[in-house]
């Protein structure tokens, strides 16, 4: 789906629900959609760690570390 | 004039406590008494548990007159963020959703605080459901600074971070998603840790981003953050203390991260800093210039992570009370709704390179030193800041120099370097290698005596 498409559909859907001061701020994450996909994430992501590293925690003290 | 002893750290009450020579009653009714006094104009608390702490305090006093001391934290008034579950009181998060919710049990940080010997004095005002960065969307009114009540105390741990400066608590206890204990310590002079991902158990503390969310303390001194982080972490105290010596500030190598961290600055926490850096190269430290290239796309990045983790665990709520949560903050829920799960996916894949940053930027280096904050304590209900002649949100400022440690899990701490002309706190940040805290503690602790004026 290309952002322009989602832009309009989530405005329309926020008018919709009753929701108007919502677009500004979809209006904004738009933009940071914009250059969360325009940065090449993915690929960098493919050589910087395999599939499933992220995120391991630290040895898991006493009791119930999530 | 020496300050009233609600005023001093743990490591220096610990020691009277034990000793038999100042009473947790005593301690415990000063802070009280401070509360009474201050907290009508700095609203830093949702629920004070007067009765219930001063009982408490009289327990620990019996048992030090019989000769059992459990360790440092043995008689200490420490208070919780109000969305810590603290068994038989309400947990409200700042927020009507909660309206009559009292928790059932202790969470597991709130039971090892109590088997430490703290005294729960009282549960601390946020940011509603932790979900903002200044403490003013709140359902118990907004929480000011006490170094200028037109002022915010940062967020989304303000009330902790005020209580701690007020004297109201000795330490405080937090959580942070994108800086929410780090930025309230730096706008208000504390000292606050977040842990390595991971390290403490956030389970009976209502989430806000579950892949983000850490909890940790806020407190006077670095020793007394590691103090309530090895508690915290659960492992015993008594062992412990005293604390080693700290390692030498000689040798100690920081990274300062070039670049975005330090091109939107204010310029008078940029002077704070640079005099900070200059009093640790003169007590021995090195520094050395670090590049993190990608930084520039964190904010993107965490955005698309911490909004629609925030959103699926509110689902329920906002379709059936959507009118019981402050505005912004339903605004912003509801946002996370519209995240595609593919950019989900990419902010994920995201994480993993700017983690490999962090670590590249630190090989060779003991930490990281940057500002915690690019900007001072923003007015109370501010949208917007000037920052060397340009108008900046200020949502956007508040997390410009912490989220990130937040994406990428390593342990972080921010301690005072001074005040702006103004008298407003500045905080220096240190960032540690991965699940290193104790690591990053040592350096802080031989950082702390040169930083702070």
């Amino acid at each position: 789906m290309t952002i322009e498409d989602w832009l309009t559909g989530a405005c329309a859907d926020a008018d919709r629900r009753g929701l108007p001061d919502l677009k500004p701020l979809l209006a904004s994450l738009a933009e940071a959609t914009r250059s969360l996909r325009g940065a090449g994430w993915d690929a960098a992501g493919r050589e910087a760690a395999p599939p499933g590293s992220f995120g391991s925690p630290a040895p898991a003290s006493e009791g119930t570390a999530r | 004039m020496t300050a009233p002893l609600h005023f001093h750290t743990i490591a220096e009450l610990a020691p009277l406590i034990a000793g038999g020579h100042l009473s947790s009653v005593d301690l415990t009714r000063a802070c009280l008494a401070e509360i009474e006094a201050r907290d009508r104009a700095l609203n830093a608390f949702i629920t004070v548990l007067g009765a219930s702490a001063i009982a408490r305090a009289r327990e620990l006093d019996a048992e030090i007159a019989a000769g059992r001391c459990r360790g440092p934290l043995h008689g200490i008034p420490i208070s919780l963020k109000d969305l810590i579950d603290q068994q038989g009181v309400p947990t409200t998060a700042a927020s009507r959703v909660l309206d009559g919710h009292v928790a059932a049990n202790d969470a597991p940080v709130t039971a090892r605080l109590r088997e430490a010997g703290a005294v729960l004095i009282g549960k601390t005002n946020l940011h509603e459901f932790a979900f903002g960065t200044t403490s003013d969307d709140t359902a118990f009114g907004a929480v000011r600074n006490p170094h200028d009540p037109t002022r915010s105390p940062g967020g989304s741990s303000g009330g902790s971070a005020v209580a701690i400066v007020a004297g109201m608590s000795v330490a405080s206890i937090g959580t942070d998603t994108g800086g929410s204990i780090r930025i309230p310590s730096a706008a208000c002079g504390t000292v606050g840790l977040k842990p390595a991902w991971g390290e403490v158990p956030c389970d009976g503390v209502v989430p806000l981003s579950r892949s983000l969310d850490h909890v940790g303390p806020l407190a006077r001194s670095v020793a007394d953050a590691w103090l309530i982080y090895l508690v915290l972490r659960g492992q015993p105290t008594a062992a412990r203390w005293p604390l080693p010596a700290r390692r030498s500030v000689k040798g100690l190598r920081l990274g300062v991260p070039r670049g975005y961290f330090l091109d939107v600055l204010d310029q008078d926490v940029r002077a704070r800093f640079a005099m900070a850096l200059a009093w640790l190269r003169q007590a021995g430290a090195q520094t050395v210039d670090v590049v993190m290239p990608r930084a520039s796309g964190t904010a993107a990045v965490y955005l698309h992570v911490s909004l629609p983790e925030a959103s699926a665990y509110h689902a329920g709520w906002l379709a059936s009370a959507p009118e019981r949560y402050t505005r912004n903050v339903r605004l912003r829920l509801e946002m996370g709704r519209y995240v595609l799960a593919e950019d989900y996916v990419r902010a994920q894949a995201a994480r993993a390179v700017l983690q490999g940053e962090v670590d590249a930027a630190l090989d060779g280096c003991d930490a990281l030193a940057l500002p915690t904050l690019p900007i001072p304590a923003p007015p109370v209900g501010a949208a917007t800041v000037d920052v060397a002649g340009t108008p900046q949100p200020v949502r956007a400022m508040m997390l410009r120099l912490t989220q990130l440690f937040n994406l990428t899990g390593h342990p972080a701490v921010s301690m005072p370097m001074g005040d702006t002309p103004a008298g407003l706190p500045c905080g220096l940040q240190l960032v540690g290698r991965r699940h290193d805290t104790e690591g990053l503690l040592a350096a802080a602790a031989a950082c702390e005596p040169f930083v702070i004026p």
